[in-house]
């Protein structure tokens, strides 16, 4: 009894331990979360036909087509297109194909509306670049065709919209001829091209839709030139502005004739002052422009008469003109006014009567109304109803309906810039235990369920139960630090200058800020945020002080606008403090230094090459000048090929003079040859990696000393002919050099060329070794290579006595002015896939062995075992290098499908792969991101330190409560016997 | 281990050979770079290709003989600073051109000469060693055309220097007729914290290494290896086949203990017999030891 119990339990525990490569089915969305964007919307088009009215078409400016669901936001279908393919226009022909059209409109695709697959695809060739327009005519026949016209290329085309054969062409051969509009009046035959040549000539030509025949080409020239954008009033008649932005030209050309009328804005409005801009719309009858902070509306009264209808200090934005019923076209415009936006659908004849008017609390972190779309349904008392589609300035996307917000999308997620982490709050006491004996019950139940489960006496309901109650665990979204690190926090820094914190337990949002110190302003007019660094970590005060992150942003896009840092809590996003800087910030040191409140010092380096010490103390400081003399700085110049490294010398002279900002020295530099290489990559060491052992014992008892100093820079460079695209030069053209350089002294202290190698070239730097990728041309295959340095002048410490004794050198510190000793080992494999990112897993002490994450082109995230890039592989491993666990050489990196850590998702448009330490040792988080968001943990070398999450503590309880029975029972037994014994 | 101690002495001695032989006065250098030699072995503290105790150098412009086609000599100067002061002519590097049938030229029999410290920079490197300052070299980046580009700019802090004289080590990184970059210190280690330490003699004995880029060794192909790969459905790594004992290990203690357990049951049961069958016979005489035995 007590050896079949004793052999139950042996068994349970084999099973608990074996062996976990990859997922079961069951346990996807256990650890890990997927989300899906699209960027920010560019263009919609609703549908309107029957099936299709629950529909929303979107392109984005992350190059993404989407057919959206109107009642909940949720995505039927998406493609991505690549990023040299932005779209130009979007459209839906016939009610069931979605027509787009893109790169800079050369390629004309149609997709069916129901499931989004590719119909037909043509390509538009024309003479020359130039706007592209796409129009999609409601019933436009040529030769029972239904026919899509574009402009494209310096050239119109009629394409059919059934099969995408390009019906008729017609170029337009002039020079400079601009086009500013394409013009189909409804219910004629005739297309209106017409646009600006020579910055002073109207051109007009009036074409055949049909044929594509030139019917009529009139020009008229304006002395005083125009400012590039117009606003189409009626079917012919445009609105421009002059080129000094201050008289409006009406320019109607009806029949063919041209003619302008000039009316100055002052007339219109008194306080006119400094040059108007157009807002492009195309409402009939009404046009808007903008100048200083007004935006006045203006209508059109017949043969070129203006009249304002109205003038508003808010910020606007206007939909374009959708046909409710015969004759009339309604439009929205909304308002932003503080925590409100008012939203008003007008009729474009009526400016004064509002068919809707509604205002609507907005989230003051989503910013300003950007784009509007409107769509028109019938309501049940079956009166024209109103719903609208909002792009907000954090990118985000609203649907609004009967003055609410039906469903809100936080697009601005798909363009992530930097990411960082933060750690959750500590529990507080006092708030677990009642939590605990309250659920005591749900857990002795939930156990009975998975005993039940294993011993595969469920039923199919049970097991759906047990399934959910898996997913659901609330233990992983809960707001505070989990022992084994699991929970953290995610800050996360989108292109539209909005922070989110993500919860890695399910990807939630915690909180948005959108970053007050970065709104246009004067000072600062088109703000770009840059980078976030962990600022404040407090260890110390835990308890009563929250994390905090720095945010590095520039007005501006050229590199020497000033910047602005913003420092943002990280438990609640609000914005403690920001600073606008005198100085541009070319580069950021954070040192490994904190003051006393634990906020980390760092280091700004501006354009002139001065250093700017942050936080600007006291305290600051002295922790600084302390080490003044420690801290070595590189600057890579890519565009010349020039390495500089510099050392601090002495404190800001001139009109810099300041406490705060020192002066810089050239210490030493690398030039690489101009005509024969080009830098194209640049890796270093992550500044938080833990490295748990210098030595590195390999077989026969040997041991080798890895050299981890964190200043090796790791560079590559191509021959300059050979940095375009694979296939643009022979192999004996190209090459590639690695070499790693300390960035203290300058010196290389490993160099190596691949002669017909090509970039584009992903590496990562960790430990002793780097791994990069390229593409072989000879081989036609990509390829990566390994490199690790060991440092051979600890080399000697290899008898145990020189180590008792303490007769060693590991104990002395290291300068790096010392000649070095070391020695590399490299070797090259094919790998299959070409790569889009790289990174390494990181763990907390960095005992567990190492896997790349690859990101490939397929957009999933590979990992790969460190063993199989190890230079020292060999063909036949001797005995002992076979235990080491070394594999025999192969000259291609395995693919084995069981190790993608997205499993069957895709991170669509992957950027990025960041590892974050879990506080378990043998866990790393990961988190990878580009339009998609994908979360997952990993353990590299398996969860050698914890019991799985499945494991079934019930039956382990009820395994020793029967092993002490048995032990009563044959206690019991024997004395009996014993007893028994005595007697006879 | 030892068999390992014994190649890498052989080697250390072929390796030395060569030096032994043409004796230190020689100024060949070796094209391929001696630092690196064989991968693996033990490397001689101080390779030594080239030690040119400092001579007078009358000139420090750059002479060109065009007197040979595919060998011509010609000159760079070294020039240093000592802190932040200007660049002034310490040395002059001599070295001869030579042109590769494909093209390419690379410089070989690099030669440096050395100026003496005037007086001035005696005291000025004095001061360098006191406030723990750099002293910076510089180098064209391009030989033929000095400065080329840019200069290459290499630094140490002054302390490192000093020994019984002044050592210094050169690394010059070639492309050709371009310098890449220059490792500039000293010839050992530089031991931290940095000591006060003057020179006994102001002069300095250099070393030089010139280095060229290394080709990378080719990805392995096994054309056998791929087929078979593919046919074993793409199966890289092969588990270490295993014992029989190893394999089956858990089935087999737990066999044994049971096994055990039952043989010495089975033993029990006839000694239980036999020795419940003496007494029977003998049971009325010797009661009290029998079952003392028994308890045993």
């Amino acid at each position: 009894m007590a050896i079949r119990s004793f052999l139950l339990f042996l068994l349970c525990f084999y099973s608990s331990l074996s062996p976990v490569l990859s997922l079961y089915e069951d346990q996807v969305g256990l650890m890990d979360w997927h989300q899906q964007y699209i960027g920010k919307v560019k263009q919609a088009v609703f549908s309107t036909q029957k099936t299709g009215r629950r529909r929303v078409i979107v392109s984005t400016e992350e190059n993404v087509i989407a057919s959206l669901d109107l009642r909940h936001g949720e995505i039927f279908w998406r493609h991505l297109f690549g990023s040299n393919d932005a779209i130009d226009g979007i459209d839906i022909g016939l009610g069931k194909y979605v027509i787009t059209l893109s790169s800079g409109g050369s390629i004309l695709r149609s997709w069916n509306l129901p499931d989004g697959q590719m119909v037909w695809e043509s390509f538009l060739q024309g003479p020359k670049h130039s706007k592209s327009f796409l129009l999609v005519p409601t019933n436009m026949k040529i030769e029972k065709d239904n026919a899509i016209v574009v402009f494209s290329n310096g050239g119109l085309h009629a394409v059919s919209c059934i099969d995408g054969e390009v019906l008729w062409k017609k170029d337009f051969e002039a020079e400079s001829f601009e086009v500013q509009k394409v013009i189909n009046p409804p219910g004629s035959d005739l297309i209106y091209v017409v646009g600006f040549a020579a910055s002073s000539q109207f051109e007009m030509y009036q074409i055949n839709a049909r044929n594509g025949e030139l019917l009529k080409h009139e020009s008229a020239t304006f002395s005083s030139g125009f400012l590039r954008e117009v606003s189409l009033v009626s079917s012919d008649t445009i609105v421009a502005l002059d080129s000094t932005g201050s008289i409006l030209l009406t320019i109607s050309f009806q029949n063919g004739e041209i003619s302008f009328q000039q009316t100055p804005i002052s007339n219109l409005y008194e306080e006119f002052s400094g040059p108007a801009v157009i807002i492009p719309s195309s409402v009939p009858g009404i046009f808007a422009i903008k100048t200083n902070a007004v935006t006045i509306f203006i209508r059109v009264i017949g043969e070129g008469k203006l009249e304002v209808v109205e003038k508003t200090n808010h910020e606007i934005a206007v939909s374009d003109a959708l046909p409710i019923s015969e004759g009339q076209q309604a439009f929205a415009l909304i308002q932003n006014a503080g925590s409100e936006i008012h939203l008003a659908v007008k009729l474009a004849h009526d400016w004064d009567t509002n068919l809707l008017k509604e205002s609507i609390k907005m989230d003051q972190q989503r910013g300003l109304v950007h784009k509007v779309f409107i769509n028109n349904y019938i309501r049940t008392d079956r009166s024209h109803g109103f719903r609208v589609l909002i792009v907000m300035e954090d990118h985000s996307l609203l649907l609004l309906q009967q003055g609410l917000i039906v469903w809100s999308r936080e697009d601005g997620l798909a363009s992530i810039i930097d990411v960082t982490t933060s750690e959750l709050p500590l529990e507080r006491d006092g708030v677990s235990v009642a939590k605990v004996e309250h659920s005591l019950f749900e857990w002795l139940k939930g156990h009975m369920l998975k005993l039940k489960g294993t011993l595969m006496l469920a039923s199919p309901e049970d097991v759906a139960a047990i399934q959910s109650m898996r997913l659901k665990s609330s233990e992983k979204s809960k707001m505070t630090r989990d022992h084994n690190g699991f929970r953290k926090l995610l800050i996360v820094l989108t292109r539209a200058r909005k922070l989110f914190a993500l919860h890695t337990g399910d990807g939630r949002i915690v909180w948005s800020h959108l970053l007050r110190s970065l709104h246009k302003s004067e000072a600062c007019l088109s703000p770009i945020g840059l980078n976030l660094y962990q600022w404040q970590v407090p260890h110390h005060h835990a308890m009563d002080e929250n994390p905090s992150v720095l945010v590095i942003s520039r007005c501006g896009p050229s590199s020497d606008a000033p910047g602005v840092l913003s420092f943002v809590d990280t438990y609640t996003g609000k914005e403690l403090s920001s600073v606008s800087l005198s100085h541009d910030v070319a580069q950021v040191i954070p040192l490994p230094y904190t003051d006393s409140t634990e906020q980390r010092l760092h280091l700004l380096i501006d354009s002139d090459k001065h250093a700017h010490l942050y936080p600007k103390t006291s305290e600051a400081l002295n922790i600084f000048k302390h080490e003044f003399s420690n801290i070595y700085w590189y600057s890579v110049e890519g565009h010349n090929g020039i390495i500089k490294g510099h050392v601090l010398k002495c404190k800001c002279t001139g009109d810099m003079a300041k406490d705060f900002c020192f002066d810089t020295r050239e210490l030493w530099s690398v030039v690489f040859p101009s005509d024969s290489e080009k830098i194209i990559a640049t890796v270093t060491r992550k500044l938080n990696e833990v490295v748990h052992t210098q030595a590195k014992v390999i077989a026969d008892q040997d041991v080798m000393y890895k050299y981890i100093s964190k200043n090796l820079l790791f560079v590559a460079t191509v021959a300059p002919k050979g940095s375009g695209e694979v296939g643009s030069v022979t192999p004996e053209e190209s090459w590639l050099a690695a070499y790693l350089i300390d960035t203290v002294t300058g010196r290389i202290l490993h160099r190596v060329t691949h002669h017909g190698a090509q970039g584009p070239v992903h590496a990562v730097f960790s430990e002793n070794w780097v791994v990069y990728h390229y593409f072989n041309l000879r081989a036609h295959r990509y390829e990566m290579s390994v490199i690790e340095i060991y440092d051979q002048s600890r080399a000697d410490n290899k008898d145990v006595w020189k180590l008792v004794l303490g007769k060693h050198n590991l104990t002395s510190p290291i300068s790096l002015f010392s000649r070095p000793e070391v020695i590399t080992k490299s070797q090259s494999y094919f790998f299959t896939h070409s790569v889009k990112a790289i990174a390494v897993t990181s763990t907390a002490k960095g005992i567990t062995s190492k896997q790349l994450l690859i990101g490939t082109i397929g957009d999933q995230v590979l990992a790969l075992d460190k063993r199989f890039l190890d230079p020292r592989r060999s063909v036949n491993p001797t005995q002992a290098e076979k235990e080491e666990g070394m594999i025999p050489l192969t000259d291609s990196l395995p693919i084995i499908p069981q190790s993608y850590v997205t499993h069957a998702l895709r991170v669509e448009c992957l950027r990025g792969i960041l590892t974050v330490p879990a506080k378990l040792e043998s866990t790393t988080l990961v988190f990878a991101h580009g339009v998609d968001l994908f979360f997952t943990q990993l353990a590299p070398s398996r969860t050698y330190d914890s019991l799985t999450e499945d494991f079934n503590y019930a039956l382990l309880l009820i395994t020793i409560v029967a092993l002490v029975a048995a032990i009563f029972v044959t206690w019991r037994l024997s004395e009996r016997k014993e007893l028994q014994d005595k007697w006879r | 281990m030892d068999t390992i101690k014994v190649v890498a002495a052989i080697i250390l001695t072929i390796y030395l050979f060569p030096f032994l032989s043409f004796g230190f006065q020689s100024d060949e250098l070796l094209v391929d770079d001696e630092e690196f030699g064989l991968e693996g072995a033990p490397q001689p503290r101080f390779p030594e290709p080239t030690s040119t105790r400092s001579a007078p150098v009358t000139t420090a412009t750059r002479k060109r003989h065009s007197d040979l086609d595919s060998d011509s000599k010609i000159e760079f100067s070294l020039d240093h600073a000592f802190g932040d002061s200007d660049f002034s002519p310490a040395g002059t590097f001599s070295a001869r051109i030579k042109t590769w049938s494909h093209g390419g030229q690379t410089l070989t029999k690099l030669r440096f000469s050395r100026n003496n410290f005037t007086n001035e920079e005696q005291k000025k490197f004095k001061n360098l060693l006191e406030s723990d300052d750099f002293y910076r070299i510089r180098l064209p980046s391009n030989v033929l055309s000095p400065p080329g580009r840019d200069f290459i700019i290499s630094s140490v802090k002054a302390r490192c220097l000093p020994r019984e004289g002044l050592d210094e080590h050169f690394v010059i990184h070639m492309e050709g007729v371009n310098v890449l970059a220059v490792n500039y210190g000293s010839p050992g280690s530089c031991s931290y914290p940095r000591n006060l330490k003057l020179p006994v003699k102001w002069s300095f004995s250099s070393y030089t290494v010139l280095k060229n880029s290394e080709q990378a060794p080719r990805a392995p192909i096994f054309t056998e290896e791929i087929l078979g790969g593919e046919n074993g459905g793409g199966e890289v790594v092969q588990p270490p086949e295993r014992s029989f004992w190893a394999k089956y290990w858990m089935y087999l203690i737990p066999l044994g203990l049971i096994i055990t357990n039952a043989i010495t049951q089975a033993m029990n049961m006839p000694e239980e017999q036999a020795t419940g069958q003496v007494p029977a016979s003998a049971g009325m005489v010797q009661r009290g030891p029998s079952s003392a035995a028994r308890r045993r």
